[in-house]
């Protein structure tokens, strides 16, 4: 249920911005949410229906872009895939993987009118 | 719930008391502009048809009002922003905050009475607790002496920087201490929330299954210390210790794990000295670039004319 408050910090997001950049209608946002992140996408989609209504983003289409996880090997040096935080490494099955990348939830960029 | 949104943060209360500034719906609907759009501006837009103040500052017939806006901020930087504040905060103050994160039931609140207990006489300490109802916690915090916070979050699943920030008013610290701050019994929402603190502690008791690091990735993730509690219970479980903590180091490797029991103390010298060391180098890294200036200080008065 924390999709509810990832909502809520989009909106925040959004209207601060509709604020400083004076815009009062969002066509489109897009967003990357990485493999790794704490989030489920679709729980997000729902909640943001939710607490889009009344807001500036309220007719806004959502583009989600999946970004895959990436990670380091710490014990033979490669740089790896991963599609979650516990997978082994593919060239030495070892577990020591440094995340590297697609943890991140962001909000890109927004279509605005 | 809120009514106007839907938004859970209008159930949050602080010590049964419903969260100011921020939390309530007052503030948090300032945001929305069909709740506090300034009237005159759009009176004032629908009057005046110049095309360079549109949205675009368009000034070619016929291009498109629309636009695009580069944002590329995270969606937690609302959040990441208290949660700065709430370290900045900590660390002017000395003191270690810790983020306990368990599931229901797997003994928080005892493994802190019984650590309060042990070390309040040597050190201040103040405790948040977090659960959706009640202020039992808090209270049983409180019969050990040491000063407690309830966060009711309601029907909210975690904690969030914000609340933390508005229950540190409530504390007396002088200058040096450590904050337990006990999230919701959750394993997956809390993981995702940073409170401003030195440490997430993920408290796992030997009741529960060894393969919950696997179930709950990204809480073990987040964490810098695994408390395997209840360990005087495994005689009478089938309760692979090992396993557990191979799984917990498949999700991190670096996690340290500390096997204890607040009831029959056995681990807990281990866990005062963990957190003897966090509190120490804490204070290192504030203390190392002070300890820098005061060189180049000292030389500077030492030169001569």
């Amino acid at each position: 249920m924390h999709e509810m408050s990832l909502a809520e910090g989009m909106i925040q997001l959004i209207e601060d911005q509709a604020e400083s950049q004076h815009f009062s209608q969002v066509k489109k946002i897009f967003l990357e949410i990485g493999a790794l992140s704490n989030v489920e996408v679709e729980s997000l989609l729902f909640c943001f229906n939710a607490v889009a209504l009344g807001t500036v983003a309220e007719t806004a289409e959502v583009i989600v872009e999946r970004t895959v996880g990436q990670g380091f090997c710490m014990d033979c040096s490669q740089s790896v895939t991963c599609d979650s935080l516990y997978q082994a490494c593919p060239f030495c099955q070892s577990y020591k993987i440094q995340v590297t990348g697609g943890q991140d939830m962001r909000v890109k960029e927004l279509e605005v009118a | 719930m809120c009514n106007s949104c839907g938004c859970s943060h209008g159930e949050t209360r602080i010590d049964g008391q419903p969260a100011h500034s921020g939390l309530g719906d007052e503030q948090h609907h300032d945001h929305h502009p069909l709740h506090a759009h300034d009237a005159g501006v759009i009176e004032k837009q629908r009057d005046d048809l110049h095309f360079g103040k549109g949205p675009a500052h368009a000034h070619a017939p016929g291009l498109s009002q629309s636009r695009m806006v580069q944002i590329e901020q995270s969606i937690l930087s609302k959040n990441d922003h208290y949660a700065e504040q709430n370290r900045a905060s900590f660390a002017s103050q000395q003191i270690l905050a810790l983020n306990l994160v368990s599931s229901p039931g797997s003994g928080k609140t005892t493994l802190l009475t019984e650590t309060l207990n042990n070390i309040k006489d040597r050190i201040n300490c103040a405790v948040i607790e977090g659960d959706q109802e009640t202020a039992n916690d808090a209270e049983r915090i409180r019969t050990t002496g040491v000063q407690a916070v309830q966060i009711n979050t309601g029907k909210g699943c975690h904690l969030d920087a914000h609340m933390v920030g508005h229950a540190m008013d409530s504390f007396i610290f002088n200058q040096q201490g450590l904050l337990f701050i006990e999230n919701v019994g959750n394993l997956v929402c809390p993981a995702g929330f940073d409170l401003g603190e030195a440490h997430k502690v993920a408290i796992l008791s030997v009741t529960e299954g060894e393969d919950k690091p696997l179930k709950y990735p990204d809480m073990f993730y987040a964490a810098d210390l695994l408390l395997l509690n209840k360990i005087d219970l495994l005689p009478y479980l089938n309760f692979d210790v090992q396993a557990c903590m191979d799984n917990a180091k498949k999700i991190n490797p670096d996690i340290d794990i500390i096997q204890c029991s607040a009831t029959s103390g056995e681990g807990m010298e281990e866990w005062y000295n963990w957190l003897e060391t966090r509190r120490q180098a804490q204070i290192d890294t504030i203390l190392e670039p002070l300890k820098h200036r005061l060189k180049i200080l000292e030389a500077c008065r030492d030169r001569r004319i």
